[in-house]
């Protein structure tokens, strides 16, 4: 009840629409993408509109005939009524392509090009590391690490032997 | 052209029969792999370090070392 009224306030206000044309602007040009469209998707089986808009004359008599009981249509009728509402079948849309192959691909080349540049950078564009990284420095952090017993159980200190001064076998 | 009706009910409910049990088992199968496999050796690691350990002998064998800031080596 309540639609029909609401349908008939919009009924109305396309006839003031029209109305305006005498202002002298015209009426606004419809764009297509206003208008609904026809899309394939498995979450939405039951798109706006009919894949096919405008019928031709056998399309238009087939669906006169589906008017009528359509036990008395035939396979291919049926068929036909189907393709003249969707373009592609549910089986149709939702079979997969082979496209995971370039993009896996893609990915690996792109990845691989980073990797040239990474090691441009660090040969033209980095300066020297920090003195921390010398091997004399190495030594002496280690030996300072060790001293300090550090995780003696589990951990770095538990693999030195401090009786024999090695690491443990 | 004639197919049987699809299932259209009860499908969340015939995945969780499934698949809940198999979750459930396969989270206890992985707390009882982590408690023998890590925690239980790691109490026995330190249970067994602290069995022989001597404070005095590593504090002083540190001392030595120079590595502490309120005590300094005995020679100095």
């Amino acid at each position: 009840m309540l639609a029909t009224r609401a349908l008939r306030l919009v009924g109305k206000r396309a006839i003031s629409t029209s109305v305006c044309v005498r202002g002298g602007h015209g009426v606004a040009k419809v764009e297509d993408y206003t208008l609904p469209a026809y899309f394939d998707r498995r979450e939405n089986p039951l798109p706006d509109i009919s894949y096919v808009q405008n019928l031709s004359p056998e399309q238009a008599s087939l669906k006169e005939k589906e008017k009528g009981s359509w036990a008395a249509l035939s396979d291919e009728e049926k068929i036909a009524l189907y393709r003249i509402s969707f373009k592609q079948s549910f089986a149709e849309m939702t079979q997969g392509s082979s496209e995971w192959k370039s993009v896996v691909g893609g990915m690996f080349f792109l990845i691989g090009f980073t990797g040239l540049v990474v090691l441009w950078q660090r040969k033209y564009v980095y300066g020297p590391v920090p003195h921390t990284f010398e091997a004399e420095y190495k030594e002496k952090e280690l030996q300072r690490v060790l001293d300090m017993r550090m995780n003696p159980v589990e951990g770095f200190a538990s693999k030195w032997d401090y009786e024999n001064k090695q690491w443990k076998k | 052209m004639s197919l049987a009706k699809p299932v259209m009910r009860g499908l969340l409910g015939k995945r969780l029969r499934f698949h809940l049990p198999i979750a459930f088992a396969l989270s206890f199968v992985a707390a009882i792999g982590f408690k023998y496999g890590v925690t239980e050796p790691r109490k026995q690691a330190y249970a067994d370090f602290y069995k022989q350990y001597d404070a005095v002998k590593e504090f002083t064998a540190m001392k030595e070392a120079g590595v502490f800031e309120s005590v300094r080596p005995s020679g100095e």
